[in-house]
C-alpha cells in the first residue's frame, strides 16, 4: 500500500449547543486506501466528514490536505482540494438526465458541451465498472442508479478523495456487492475512499483500516486484517457486548390477522400493493423483507387504517372472544373502538409516530388523551407512563418535559416503542424500528419485540438488514414491487435466497406462494 | 508535517445553532432588543427634530399618560383608559388568531372576520332598535357578531380541509370581500351618515333610543366592560389551549397532520372547528368595537388590527398570557410615537409607523441571537469575539 497521507486532521473539534459533536479528533487518510469510519449514533461520524467536505466549519483544529494547511469553508473549497462527498440523501434534480445532473453547477466557459460531457461520463463509468445510461432521467432511476450518478458527479469534478455516508443503507445485497467492486477498482486507481457505515460485515470485507469514533472522540484506527466484529464493537461501545439475538419457538401460535388480496393504488392509480395475502400469528415474529419502497409502508398503513384499500380484506381474530372482525375501511379510531389492540411503530418516527416539538408526556398522551369523559386532558397518567418508560428502557433525557426532537435517535425510538407496547397490544407492527440506531439500542429493540412475542403478540417486523431478519424472525415474507415474492422460514432461509426474492418480479399466480 | 506560513482566511462570521438558552438570558436578550430599538428610534427622531434625545424620550413616555393642565403635566386617567381599551381590542383579535396559528393555519383574514362581526352587530342595531325588546336586541347583536366572524373563518377552513386550498391567500382575499360587503350594504340600505357616504354615523346617539345596545359604563368607566370581556376571554382561551382535549388536538394537527391521522384525529373536523372558534372570537372583537367603542361602522372599523394582531401573537409565541404584554408594548409604542408627532411639527404620523417598525424589527431579530450563536473571526489577529 502506498503510505502517502492525503488528509490529516489535527485536534478538530465541533460543538452544537451543549453537545460536543467532535472532540479533539486526530485522523489521517492514506492514499489509495478504503478507510471505514465506524461509531454509534451521535458519535460524530457524519459531522466529522461534513467538516472535511466543507458543510460545517470546525470550531477548533486544523486540516492538512496533501501536507498543505487547508481551510475548507464550502463544498466548493473541498472540491478544489479534490474532496467529494456522497450524502445519504441524494441531491439530484428529478427531471434532468444523469449527464445534466453531473455537469450542473460547473462553471465552464460558454455553453455546456453535453456530448463531450456524455463521452466523459461514459469513460468514467467504463473505467470503474459503473453501469449508467447518461441520458436516463433521474425520476426513472432506481435508488442504486441515483447513487451511481452521485458518485460519477463527484469523480467528474476530479475528486481523489471520496466520502460516502452510509451508501449501502438503501441497497440490496447484490447492489452492495456491485458498489463494493467499483470502490475496490477506484482504490486500485489510487483514490482514497472514506466510508461511513453501521454494518460490521461490510467494514470487515471492504476496508483497509477502520477508524472508530465514540462520543465524538477518535478512539483509534486499526488495520482491518487484525480486527474482528467483537473487537470493533468493543471499541465502539467501550465495553464488551454480546451480539446474539435469542429466538424462542413460538408458543401455540394461532391466526391473529389474516390479510387476503390486499390491493392499494397510489394517487396516480398505480398498484403499490397487488393482491397481498398472508397471516400473522400470535406469539410469532413475522418479518417483511424487501427493497425500500416496495409497498411495505402502504401495507402497514392499510392495516392501521391509514391507507385506503381498493380490494381485499383484513380480518382480525379477537383473542378473548374468538370472533373475527373485518378491519377494512375502518379509521384508526374505529379500530380502537372495536377493542382491537393494534400498535404501530411507523417508519417516520418524528413525522408520524411522535410530535418532535412536544415533550415526552404529551407524546405519551397521543394514544390516551381521549380517555375520561371531561373536556380536559389528564396529564397525570401519561406522566407516570413517561417516567416508567424512561426508567425501564433507559431513555437518556434531561427530564420528562424535554421536547423529543432534542433526544438522540435511539432514545426517540425507545419513547415511541415504549408507548406502543404500553397498551399491551395483540398485534404490534414495527417499520424499520432500528434504522439509524446504534448497536446497543438496536439490541434493546429486538429484545422488546421478543418480549412481545413471548406475551403472545403477533409481531410484524419490517426490516432492511437481512442478517437481523434471519436471526430474529420466525417467518419472513418477501415483497418485490408490491407483490409477495415468497414466504420463507427464518430458521432455514439464507441471505442470497431472500436477496434474489427481493428483486424477483413475479406474475400474479406465482405471487400467491404461501 | 510542514508548517506552511500561507495566509489562511477563515470565514468572517460563523453561525451555529445553540442549545436552549436559559429563560432569564433569553429575556435579557429581548429586553436589550427593546432598549436598542428605543435608542435607534431616539437617534433618528433626534436627527429629524434637532431636539435633545432625552426630552424626546420624556415626551414619548410621559405625554402618553399625561396631559398639560395650567402649564403642568398631570397624569391623565382618560389617557390610561384609552390605552387599556386599545390594548384590550388588539389583544382580543390576537387571541382570536391564536388557535388558528397553533394549528399552523395561517389565518391572515382577521381583519375581514372582525369586520364581519362588526357588520353583524351594526346591522342588528340599525335595523332592529326599537322593534324588539332591548334584551332580545342585545342577544341578537351578540349572535350576529359571532356568526358573522365565524362564517368568514369557516369558509376558508372548509376549502382547506376538503380541497387543500392555500389558507393564507384565501383568508386574505376574504378581507376585501368583507370590506366591500360593508361598503355596499351601507350605501344600498341607506345606513350612511349622509347620502352617498359609505360609513355610518354614531348609531343610537340621541333620541328615544339613546345608547341602546351600547355596552354600559361600569363604575363610570365606559371601556371597563370591553376590558373585562377580553380579560375573561384571555383566561378561557389559555385554559382551552393548554388543558382541553381540543387544545391538544389543535397542537397535534399543527405540528404534524400525519401524526394526527396516525392517532385517529379527524383532521378536517379539527380544522373546521378551530376556524369557527377563531372567526367567532374575531366576531366578538367586532362586537366590542361597535357596541363598546366606536358605535359606528365603516370599512375601517377594524383599523388594521387584524394584521397588527398577527405580530402580537407571533411575538408572544402563541401564548395568550404573553400576548397581554406584547399587545401593550405595541400599543404603547404606537401611542408614544403619536405623541411625538403631535409635539414636533417635523414628525409626521408616518414616522410613527417607521418607529413601530424599528421596534418590531429589533424584537423579531433578537430571536435569531437566542437561537444561534455568532462568532466573529477578525481577519488580522484572529480575535474571537462573541456577539449577542
Amino acid at each position: 500500500m502506498n503510505e502517502t497521507t492525503v488528509i490529516e486532521l489535527k485536534h478538530v473539534s465541533k460543538r452544537f449547543g451543549r453537545i460536543l459533536a467532535n472532540d479533539d479528533v486526530d485522523l489521517d487518510v492514506l492514499q489509495g486506501e478504503i478507510l471505514a469510519v465506524l461509531g454509534e449514533n451521535g458519535s460524530g461520524k457524519t459531522t466529522l466528514m461534513n467538516m472535511i467536505a466543507g458543510i460545517y466549519y470546525p470550531d477548533a483544529g486544523e486540516m492538512y490536505i496533501n501536507g498543505q494547511h487547508a481551510v475548507i469553508r464550502s463544498p466548493k473549497d473541498a472540491f478544489s482540494y479534490g474532496i467529494g462527498m456522497i450524502h445519504q440523501h441524494f441531491k439530484l434534480i428529478d427531471v434532468f438526465t444523469a449527464t445534466e445532473n453531473i455537469i450542473l453547477g460547473l462553471k465552464d466557459k460558454g455553453r455546456y458541451n453535453l456530448s463531450e460531457a456524455k463521452r466523459q461520463v461514459r469513460a468514467i463509468a467504463d473505467k470503474y465498472g459503473f453501469i449508467i445510461d447518461p441520458d436516463k432521467k433521474i425520476y426513472d432511476m432506481s435508488v442504486s442508479e441515483k447513487q451511481t450518478v452521485e458518485i460519477i458527479k463527484v469523480l467528474y469534478r476530479g475528486a481523489n478523495i471520496l466520502i460516502l455516508d452510509e451508501p449501502t443503507a438503501v441497497l440490496t445485497p447484490q447492489e452492495t456487492e456491485t458498489l463494493f467492486s467499483v470502490l475496490r477498482k477506484m482504490k486500485e486507481d489510487g483514490k482514497s475512499i472514506i466510508i461511513i457505515t453501521h454494518k460490521m460485515h461490510e467494514v470487515l470485507s471492504l476496508s483497509d483500516r477502520v477508524a472508530v469514533l465514540r462520543k465524538g472522540r477518535h478512539i483509534g484506527t486499526v488495520d482491518t486484517k487484525y480486527a474482528t466484529e467483537s473487537s470493533l464493537t468493543e471499541m465502539m461501545v467501550g465495553k464488551k457486548v454480546t451480539l446474539n439475538i435469542e429466538r424462542t419457538e413460538p408458543v401455540n401460535p394461532v391466526d391473529r390477522l389474516t390479510i387476503s388480496d390486499l390491493t392499494v393504488m397510489n394517487r396516480e392509480g398505480v398498484k403499490v400493493l397487488d393482491h397481498i395475502s398472508f397471516t400473522a400469528r400470535s406469539g410469532e415474529i413475522l418479518g417483511i423483507a424487501g427493497i425500500a419502497g416496495s409497498g411495505q409502508r402502504e401495507l402497514l398503513e392499510a392495516i392501521a387504517g391509514l391507507q385506503k384499500m381498493s380490494e381485499g380484506t383484513i380480518s382480525y381474530v379477537d383473542p378473548k372472544s374468538g370472533e373475527t372482525v373485518d378491519l377494512r375501511d375502518k379509521t384508526p379510531m374505529q379500530i380502537r373502538e372495536l377493542g382491537v389492540r393494534l400498535s404501530f411503530v411507523p417508519e417516520d418516527r418524528l413525522g408520524m409516530g411522535l410530535v418532535g416539538n412536544m415533550d415526552i408526556i404529551d407524546n405519551m398522551m397521543l394514544r390516551s388523551y381521549r380517555r375520561g369523559s371531561g373536556i380536559f386532558v389528564d396529564r397525570k397518567k401519561p406522566k407516570d407512563l413517561a417516567e416508567t418508560i424512561i426508567q425501564d428502557l433507559q431513555v437518556v433525557t434531561p427530564s420528562t418535559s424535554t421536547p423529543v426532537r432534542r433526544l438522540s435517535g435511539g432514545n426517540v425510538q425507545k419513547v415511541l416503542v415504549g408507548r406502543e407496547i404500553a397498551s399491551s397490544p395483540t398485534v404490534l407492527m414495527a417499520a424499520y424500528p432500528v434504522r439509524g440506531l446504534d448497536i446497543n439500542s438496536s439490541y434493546m429493540i429486538y429484545n422488546l419485540l421478543n418480549v412481545q412475542k413471548a406475551n403472545g403478540t403477533a409481531v410484524i417486523f419490517v426490516g432492511e438488514d437481512l442478517d437481523v431478519l434471519i436471526e430474529l424472525c420466525d417467518r419472513i415474507l418477501v415483497i418485490g414491487s408490491g407483490k409477495i415474492t415468497g414466504i420463507v422460514d427464518g430458521r432455514k432461509a439464507d441471505k442470497e435466497e431472500i436477496g434474489s426474492l427481493m428483486t424477483k418480479t413475479v406474475s400474479f399466480s406465482e405471487g400467491m406462494v404461501r | 508535517m510542514n508548517e506552511t506560513k500561507k495566509k489562511v482566511s477563515e470565514p468572517l462570521l460563523q453561525i451555529s445553532k445553540r442549545d436552549a438558552m436559559p429563560w432569564w438570558k433569553s429575556y435579557l436578550v429581548r429586553a436589550a432588543a427593546i432598549l436598542l430599538a428605543l435608542l435607534i428610534s431616539g437617534i433618528i427622531t433626534a436627527a429629524l427634530t434637532k431636539a435633545n434625545i432625552f426630552v424626546l424620550y420624556k415626551t414619548m413616555f410621559v405625554n402618553t399618560l399625561a396631559v398639560v393642565k395650567k402649564n403642568k403635566l398631570v397624569f391623565s386617567v382618560t389617557k390610561l383608559w384609552t390605552i387599556l381599551q386599545e390594548v384590550a381590542i388588539l389583544l382580543c383579535v390576537a387571541l382570536a388568531l391564536t388557535p388558528a396559528f397553533r394549528m399552523h393555519f395561517w389565518n391572515i383574514g382577521a381583519e375581514g372576520q372582525v369586520l364581519m362581526g362588526a357588520f353583524g352587530c351594526a346591522a342588528v342595531l340599525i335595523t332592529l332598535t326599537g322593534k324588539v325588546p332591548v334584551p332580545v336586541l342585545v342577544l341578537l347583536m351578540i349572535v350576529a357578531s359571532i356568526v358573522g366572524g365565524a362564517l368568514w373563518g369557516v369558509i376558508p377552513a372548509i376549502f382547506k380541509a376538503f380541497f387543500g386550498t392555500n389558507e393564507t391567500l384565501f383568508t386574505l382575499m376574504m378581507n376585501y370581500v368583507a370590506a366591500q360587503l360593508i361598503s355596499f350594504s351601507i350605501l344600498h340600505f341607506g345606513w350612511g351618515a349622509s347620502k352617498g357616504m359609505n360609513y355610518t354615523g354614531v348609531i343610537n346617539l340621541l333620541g328615544a333610543n339613546k345608547r341602546v345596545g351600547w355596552f354600559p359604563s361600569i363604575f363610570g368607566q365606559q371601556y371597563l366592560m370591553n376590558i373585562l370581556i377580553v380579560a375573561v376571554l384571555t383566561v378561557l382561551l389559555y385554559v382551552y389551549l393548554k388543558y382541553s382535549k381540543h387544545g391538544y388536538e389543535i397542537s397535534v394537527v399543527g405540528e404534524s397532520e400525519n401524526t394526527a391521522r396516525y392517532i385517529g384525529v379527524n383532521v378536517k373536523k379539527v380544522i373546521i372547528r378551530t376556524m369557527i372558534l377563531s372567526g367567532a372570537l374575531c366576531g366578538i372583537s367586532g362586537l366590542v368595537l361597535v357596541a363598546g367603542t366606536d358605535h359606528s361602522l365603516s370599512t375601517g372599523t377594524a383599523g388594521g388590527r387584524g394584521f397588527t394582531a398577527i405580530m402580537v401573537t407571533w411575538l408572544a409565541h402563541f401564548n395568550p398570557a404573553y400576548m397581554a404584554l406584547t399587545s401593550f408594548l405595541i400599543v404603547f409604542v404606537e401611542r408614544g410615537t403619536k405623541e411625538l408627532s403631535t409635539a414636533y411639527a417635523q414628525i409626521s404620523d408616518n414616522l410613527a409607523d417607521v418607529l413601530v417598525g424599528i421596534v418590531l424589527f429589533c424584537i423579531i431579530g433578537c430571536e435569531f441571537f437566542i437561537n444561534y450563536r455568532v462568532r466573529v473571526h477578525l481577519p488580522k489577529n484572529r480575535k474571537e469575539g462573541k456577539a449577542e
